[in-house]
């Protein structure tokens, strides 16, 4: 080598710092540095390897799913970290064969979930796999980022209808397919959404919904969700609405911001339009005296015991949220509202002296001809149990159509228990319904209690 | 030499391992074995006189001394024989020169009766010639429905129609399966759904992400097809089910992007639109008598 210039040569004692950039999670077993961490309230013995039923070589990755009821845990889930980190980014995709006892849909799969951050955290959900060997896919967002990463493999998987299976997996590794192309990252659903917040509250702020998708060698679109880190997000104005690195977006001053993001240089389909207003808009507080009041959910009288404001009720029930607390002022916030309930049954309400049930319900979307609340209550009868139809419980419910309905304030709503068709007693009352069957996604509720005049 | 133009074609073919070559006679393996050079730098380029070359250097148009336009859903409005959805026009918005590529955009939206725009250009009467090399440099568009086509028919198809005109397929892609172009040959008793066809898949990568150089090598009883430098195919008059129309006269060159149709299917809801494919450059070189 020829040298004319003054420049020094670097030393070979000169070494930079490196992580591991082993692609191989598990092959035959557990890769250098591989750990296996179950979760909580899982069984802890769902995972074993298997050297009978493997896709090649001498050991596969054995999941048995538990049954419903089964007391050694109600689910199977861990994640497999290798704490000394590892380079994947010269890496686009985590791959596996898989198999089944029977056709199955694993709830979420994926990597970057380590217990700590998850900053790079990826999902796969609802994957379906089949009794036969098959090799799945699951396309790293933007391989540039894992420079450092401990998740190498998680997935969490419930009963199917009740009833627990096993699952294979083998030839776990990341590789570099060459193949994963085309990306199309996305946030709020694709979608161009328009929201209202309240200055310094987030918890109304719709979630961003994260994707990033690529199309494979098959042709086929893979999607993942993934964590905002991946993103890059962008605010149009930093004065009215401000996004954290793990994409929390903070209303910090009066007026509109509109959210973009990035993945990997390329612009995410979908934006959040926010307007950012004063103070949170509450219901009236009531001024009813409390004496002729028996209130289930409210701030200003003192509530009787309430087993929940949102019961998830399985299967056929959409409706998430609950009651959620604003600036020390406590309000329920429904939403993808189908039906949803609130009991209170421990011990059930005698509210036969009360005349009149209130609530104050909240609609910030637009109303459709078609849109409705409807509002039942339920009494469970002497016993003061559920028991359903032909039995001593009642119910009865009001509907309120869209032209009862009016978006962007709230609405006080006085129904006279008799108005309540069905309802043959008051004496042992426990739930309260909002149904909507979906046409009114979000509701917010306040106030709900009998009274008589 | 007879046995030599064999010998050079087998040598030719010998590092794309992927080829079945029929009837070479023993005697050329033979001289393969004693006096072939086995240097890794064998390459697919036999040809060198350039006889026609658009690097598209020029913004706007194509130009029109080399390129013709094929406009509309096909002379009997059924999406050219294939069930093609696309309308093609010769709108700048469908096809265009620009910064060194011809721009080929697939669009979706109604036009004439079609859901989809798109452009296909033609040499016919511009440009024609028998055997020869004949490549480009392209960077295909991807999504199910696409099907963008490199090809040639035979200058001889108003007085002999397709399929006795005969039809060179150098690239064609389904949209759907992004690492894999085929090349084929119609013919008398060998057209439509029964061509001869060889598939190509590229390994560890795809034709929509990167430009590759897709080509043949014409010759009297032969068509070598490839992929950048790797030889994957060729076709002789031993390989077609009919008779050979590829040594009757000069073929002309059709470049194209159609939307669905019989070779991919129609778009579903994760194709993208719009979509483009990009040609960097075609040439075509004369055949030497040579091989």
């Amino acid at each position: 080598m020829v040298t004319s210039s003054c420049e020094r040569e670097v030393s070979d004692e000169v070494q930079f710092a490196t992580f591991s950039n082993n692609p191989e999670v598990f092959i035959d077993g557990f890769s250098g540095g591989l750990e296996y961490f179950p979760f909580g309230g899982s069984k802890l013995d769902a995972f074993s390897v298997d050297s009978e039923v493997r896709y090649k070589g001498e050991a596969s990755m054995r999941f048995d799913v538990p049954n419903v009821g089964d007391p050694s845990g109600s689910y199977a889930g861990a994640i497999f970290p290798d704490y000394g980190g590892r380079d994947l980014s010269g890496y686009d995709a985590l791959t596996f064969w898989a198999k089944a006892t029977k056709a199955a849909t694993i709830n979420e799969i994926g990597f970057g979930q380590d217990f700590g951050e998850n900053k790079f955290l990826v999902t796969k959900n609802n994957l379906r796999i089949s009794t036969t060997w098959t090799k799945y896919i699951i396309p790293i967002p933007d391989p540039f980022k894992l420079t450092v990463e401990n998740g190498m493999f998680w997935y969490s998987e419930g009963p199917e209808n009740g009833d627990g299976y096993s699952f294979w997996i083998d030839e776990l590794q990341f590789e570099k397919l060459g193949t994963v192309a085309q990306p199309q990252p996305s946030i709020f659903f694709g979608e161009d959404i328009v929201a209202e917040s309240f200055l310094d509250i987030v918890g109304l702020i719709p979630a961003p919904a994260l994707t990033q998708t690529f199309n494979l060698a098959s042709g086929i679109n893979e999607t993942v969700t993934a964590a905002p880190s991946y993103f890059t997000f962008t605010s149009s104005d930093v004065d009215i609405v401000r996004v954290s690195e793990l994409g929390v977006l903070s209303p910090v001053g009066l007026g509109t911001a509109e959210i973009t993001a990035t993945l990997g240089g390329v612009k995410a389909e979908g934006s959040l339009t926010l307007t950012v207003s004063g103070g949170f808009d509450f219901a009236a507080i009531p001024t009813r005296d409390p004496n002729n009041v028996i209130s289930i959910f409210s701030d200003t009288y003192t509530n009787v015991p309430v087993d929940f404001y949102n019961g998830f009720f399985a299967p056929f029930q959409t409706t998430l949220g609950g009651a959620v607390e604003i600036n020390g002022e406590n309000i329920i916030v429904y939403e993808d509202l189908n039906f949803v309930a609130t009991e209170f049954k421990n011990p059930t309400v005698n509210a036969s002296a009360m005349t009149h049930f209130h609530v104050d319900i909240r609609i910030d979307e637009s109303i459709d001809s078609a849109d409705f609340i409807e509002v039942e209550l339920g009494d469970f009868g002497p016993n003061g149990a559920f028991n359903g139809p032909d039995s001593d419980d009642s119910s009865g419910s009001v509907t309120f159509d869209s032209g009862a309905l009016t978006t962007g304030q709230w609405i006080s709503l006085d129904i006279p228990l008799s108005d309540f068709t069905g309802l043959t007693s008051t004496g042992n009352l426990a739930q309260i319904f909002f149904i909507s069957d979906a046409t009114i996604s979000t509701l917010l509720v306040d106030n709900m209690y009998f009274y008589t005049e | 030499m007879k046995t030599q133009i064999l010998l050079d074609r087998y040598v030719s073919l010998k590092w794309y391992n992927s080829i079945s070559i029929k009837g070479v006679p023993l005697i050329a393996i033979f001289f393969l074995v004693l006096g072939c050079s086995t240097e890794e730098t064998q390459t697919v380029v036999n040809f060198t006189e350039i006889t026609m070359q658009d690097d598209f250097d020029t913004d706007g148009a194509p130009d029109s001394s080399i390129w013709g336009y094929d406009i509309g859903n096909g002379p009997n409005g059924d999406g050219w024989g294939n069930q093609e959805l696309q309308y093609y026009t010769d709108r700048p918005e469908n096809i265009t020169v620009n910064n060194g590529h011809l721009i080929i955009t697939a669009k979706q939206g109604d036009f004439n009766g079609s859901g989809y725009t798109s452009a296909r250009i033609l040499t016919k009467g511009k440009f024609e010639q028998k055997y020869g090399r004949f490549e480009a440099r392209m960077r295909l568009p991807y999504g199910k429905g696409m099907w963008p086509a490199f090809w040639m028919l035979g200058a001889d198809i108003d007085s002999n129609p397709w399929p006795a005109c005969g039809e060179i397929d150098i690239m064609e892609n389904a949209g759907s399966a992004p690492t894999i172009i085929s090349g084929a040959v119609h013919g008398p008793e060998y057209f439509g759904g029964s061509p001869i066809l060889k598939k190509y898949d590229l390994e560890d990568d795809r034709f929509d992400t990167g430009f590759h150089v897709f080509g043949i090598e014409w010759g009297p009883e032969y068509i070598n097809y490839y992929v950048d430098d790797v030889l994957y195919n060729q076709i002789t008059p031993a390989d077609v089910t009919g008779e050979w129309v590829f040594d009757k006269g000069p073929f002309y060159i059709i470049i194209n992007l159609a939307v669905g149709g019989l070779f991919d299917g129609p778009p579903n809801a994760d194709t993208v639109f719009p979509q483009t494919m990009l040609i960097d450059y075609v040439r075509v070189y004369k055949y030497n008598g040579l091989n």
